[in-house]
């Protein structure tokens, strides 16, 4: 209770709500924090429905083979049906079912978003971590380099580095979409690492004896996990988009069975010429699902670094 | 460790940005000694620099010119290592008892730190010695209290727990920085209590940093009244307040709003 | 009539669902015009959530449940948008503790002062730049600033000044209640001194109703006329602050006093109080004092006291209700 506070609550001392911890690190601890994390974004209406849509979009990922109908690749069907009993979402130009492509499709779609938006997200947290807790000439260097990468256009530089780039694999557009997205998570973290370094606790910290790495990783960075999570959606938000995108102009895989490629292959074959508004549609709705899922679970990550919002 | 720590000459110069300024004076030419056991008060408004002379005792920040001796250590001069070495002999209470406190973790976590990094205590023994500070500084059954996390505590609760922090690897300097402007008045005695209190039994040398001259008069033996970065007044602390002879030293008196003061001070422009 | 009344006055704070924080409790209040009173109280103890309630100042999620704002005759308490507004002009003003954040700071204050006059402008008068710099300077040089400060932006210039200029921006719109919260607290001691000096001054000069919240007792018992003491979102003692300092009555407000002290005396003793307000949530019973009070009876922690007149005053304790009854009693 201090005594500049104006205007109402008072801090209600003695408060009794049980919160276990565990502070020892190894395992279970990391388990306890996630299921604590899942518990916590369970709590917000908005997060919920982005964590449902999210664990539907994984399960049929995961499931594909057994969910889907038919084989995504093989060209046995007639091409160019619209939605009928064999065919749920009809066919391609190259006689392939959609329904089972858009079920197979999911893995890359999530594999892509999830795994770059990690990659970006680690590259941001690093640097922002050390170019926030040390000012001086690594400092100075990473933040130029921060800026320039900030000032490049993402997509066209995903493009063109997606069409020099020889090999053509998923592996390929996940590094290519990490590569481009680091920088504005880097900017932030930067400027919220820098705050919390001039923190009375981070002095306190460094008062008891604790070393650098553990001043940053048990100090700063748990007090950055809403900022830190809150990146890493956007990260997967943009890096699906950007997957699709990449997709769609050609420079993946053509041989991937991706909800890009469907749409790909979607305009190639002049789907909505023929009819066929369901091989833009599924595909569109779909990423716009995912993305919208990660976007929505972002609304509560908020509650993630503030202990006093986890116990409600 | 407790030893005698000698301010000899310290100034700190800050150079200022922009076009034509000179260099602001933040501290300027101060010299004092704690000796063992001593509690010294450093008193001053906002701005006459007690703050950035607490940061140079403690080593965040190097003096421009002068130096700082902490028995044989030359404070100014440490490096990192030092500096760890140095922390285990001299501590900080700070102002905020909101913001000294990790929000993360539980007071076991944050009291348990320095016995682990400056006592090479086990895990089980620093939990022994956490609930023994915590009982020291009041807070029982300190099984309970160590569980808590500080948003869950009063804010003289929290200052009891920055305290038991700062005793927990036996320094013999403590640094207190307006430990109690923050708190509810009927929340100071008890802290200041404590601090006296440790003073007496522990041995503790204390340096005291306020613009509150009452808690000054409770807490310290000797005063300093800084003002713009100089010392303007010093001596014994009930001498100086019954007789200051400085004029900051009588501006100072005069502001401090003593319900019972029934003289009638002149406007100050 | 009474410039104030306010009667049943509650505020309740739901943070969460389901949570819910009586921060002020049945406060009835009564203002005359012309007095100048001080509000009492520790962190939590409701003192500025009440200045915002009798102001229409308060923002969810706390709000006002209940009771009853008479100001001069109008009921306040459930007037809403334009109406409420227009009682800001030569009606009720509030200066905030973080006043100096009140300023924009992209904007010179001269600008403040002619934004908040056109807004509440009156059918003819003279909006022009001359007569507004005008009346701007007249209100800085009565809170002892000089005119050109008009010219200058809120970075410019120290904080004791900018509360000042928050001061002469309530001023501005003719206020005849003025609400104090907290000026001073987050200035540097020897400014506060000033800044409370000025808020006299003023108060005595203009003589519009002042209400000066604050933790600090000194300063309201050297600046007002008459003390307010809260505690756990009542009104627990309410006297003349000359009748205060010779003697309070409310056991808490005795604690209170104790725990102030002359640095210059020859002994001085700190007092603290032990324990912790209530928490504010939970339904209370009996007197919220009673579990720090030394002279807690079992009464005390059944039944709630309210405010009996005692000497020229309140106050809210059953002990010191039934010592004055006694003391009436014997001849």
């Amino acid at each position: 209770m201090t005594i500049v506070t104006a205007g109402p609550p008072p801090q209600t001392p003695g408060d009794l709500a049980e919160i276990k911890i565990g502070h020892a690190s190894s395992l279970p601890v990391s388990l306890l924090f996630v299921g604590r994390a899942l518990r916590t974004l369970w709590s917000n209406r908005k997060a919920r429905i982005g964590l449902v849509i999210l664990a539907v979009i994984i399960l049929i990922a995961l499931f594909a083979p057994l969910l889907a109908p038919y084989s995504p690749t093989s060209t046995d069907f007639k091409p160019y049906q619209t939605p009928n009993s064999t065919n749920w979402f009809g066919t391609t130009g190259n006689g392939q079912d959609v329904f089972s492509q858009m079920l197979y499709g999911a893995r890359v779609s999530l594999f892509v978003g999830l795994v770059a938006g990690i990659l970006a997200t680690l590259v941001a947290v690093t640097i922002g971590l050390v170019t926030g807790y040390r000012p001086g000439i690594i400092d100075e260097v990473l933040s130029f380099v921060t800026n320039l990468a900030l000032v490049i256009p993402g997509l066209p530089l995903m493009i063109i580095l997606a069409a020099y780039l020889s090999s053509r694999s998923v592996w390929t557009i996940v590094l290519v979409v990490a590569f481009t997205s680091w920088a504005t998570g880097a900017r932030v973290m930067r400027s919220q690492a820098s705050t919390l370094r001039s923190r009375e606790f981070i002095t306190s910290a460094v008062f008891s004896g604790e070393r650098l790495f553990r001043v940053v990783f048990r100090e700063i960075l748990p007090n950055m996990t809403s900022l830190v999570a809150a990146s890493f959606f956007s990260a997967a938000t943009a890096a699906v988009m950007a997957e699709a995108s990449l997709e769609f102009l050609g420079l993946g895989n053509p041989n991937t069975v991706s909800w890009g490629t469907i749409l790909y292959f979607a305009q190639q074959q002049n789907a909505l010429l023929t009819g066929q508004w369901v091989l833009v549609f599924a595909p569109g709705l779909a990423i716009a699902l995912l993305a919208v899922s990660f976007t929505l679970i972002n609304f509560g990550v908020d509650a993630l670094s503030n202990p006093r919002l986890r116990e409600k | 460790m407790t030893a005698e720590l000698v301010v000899d000459a310290v100034t700190k110069t800050y150079s200022r940005r922009g076009r034509g300024k000179g260099p602001v004076t933040a501290v300027d030419n101060v010299s004092f000694t704690i000796a063992p056991g001593a509690a010294i008060g450093l008193v001053g408004a906002s701005g006459s620099g007690k703050s950035t002379l607490a940061k140079m005792i403690t080593g965040s920040e190097r003096p421009t010119s002068g130096s700082i001796r902490f028995g044989d250590t030359a404070v100014e001069s440490l490096r990192a290592r030092g500096l760890r070495e140095y922390h285990r002999n001299v501590q900080m209470v700070f102002q905020d008892p909101y913001g000294a406190l990790n929000p993360l973790h539980t007071v076991l976590y944050t009291v348990s730190r320095p016995c682990q990094n400056f006592l090479g205590l086990s895990a089980t023994k620093a939990q022994d010695r956490v609930y023994e500070l915590l009982e020291t500084v009041g807070l029982t059954p300190p099984e309970q209290f160590a569980a808590k996390l500080p948003h869950q505590l009063s804010g003289g609760q929290r200052q009891r727990v920055v305290v038991a922090r700062a005793l927990a690897c036996e320094p013999g300097l403590i640094i207190a920085d307006e430990p109690v402007s923050m708190l509810d008045v009927s929340l100071r005695a008890g802290i200041l209590r404590l601090l006296t209190k440790l003073r007496e039994e522990g041995g503790l040398s204390l340096l005291y940093i306020t613009h509150d001259l009452l808690s000054a008069r409770v807490v310290t033996d000797q005063i300093l009244v800084l003002n713009e970065g100089r010392i303007v007044e010093q001596g014994q602390t009930k001498q100086v307040l019954q007789n200051p002879q400085n004029d900051y030293t009588i501006k100072l008196l005069d502001a401090v709003a003593t319900p019972y003061a029934a003289k009638q001070s002149p406007p100050v422009p | 009539m009474a410039l104030l009344e306010a009667k049943g006055v509650n505020v309740v704070y739901e943070p969460n669902r389901g949570q819910r924080i009586w921060s002020v409790r049945d406060v009835d209040l009564t203002l005359e015009q012309g007095e100048f009173v001080g509000l009492v109280g520790e962190s939590g103890c409701g003192k500025s959530t009440l200045g915002f309630a009798l102001t229409r100042m308060l923002r969810p999620p706390a709000h006002l449940e209940g009771g009853v704002i008479q100001f001069d005759g109008v009921d306040i308490s459930t007037l809403e948008g334009e109406p409420l507004r227009r009682q800001r002009r030569n009606g009720f003003a509030i200066v905030l503790q973080s006043g100096m954040n009140a300023l924009n700071p992209v904007r010179s204050i001269g600008h403040h002062f002619a934004d908040i006059l056109r807004a509440h402008a009156r059918e003819g008068e003279d909006l022009s730049a001359g007569a507004l710099r005008a009346r701007s300077g007249a209100l800085l040089l009565s809170v002892r600033l000089e005119p050109d400060v008009l010219d200058r932006f809120p970075h410019e210039l120290s904080g004791g000044m900018r509360q000042r200029v928050s001061i002469a921006l309530a001023l501005a719109l003719d206020p005849r209640l003025i609400v104090f919260d907290e000026p001073t607290t987050a200035l540097d001691v020897i400014v506060q001194r000033a800044v409370i000096q000025t808020i006299k001054d003023l108060q005595r000069e203009q003589t519009f109703t002042a209400i000066l919240i604050s933790h600090d007792l000194g300063v309201v018992l050297d600046a007002t006329d008459r003390v307010i003491v809260m505690y756990a979102g009542r009104i627990i003692e309410d006297q003349p602050s000359q009748e205060l300092l010779s003697g309070p009555h409310h056991p808490y407000t005795e604690a209170l006093l104790g725990c102030y002290g002359d640095p210059r005396a020859d002994e001085v003793h700190l007092g603290g109080i032990a324990g912790s307000p209530p928490d504010l949530s939970l339904p209370q019973k009996g007197c919220s004092f009673a579990p720090r009070c030394t002279l807690a009876e079992d009464v005390c922690r059944e039944v709630d006291p309210v405010l009996t007149p005692l000497g020229p005053g309140k106050v809210a304790c059953h002990v010191r209700a039934r010592e004055s009854i006694d003391k009436m009693g014997t001849p």
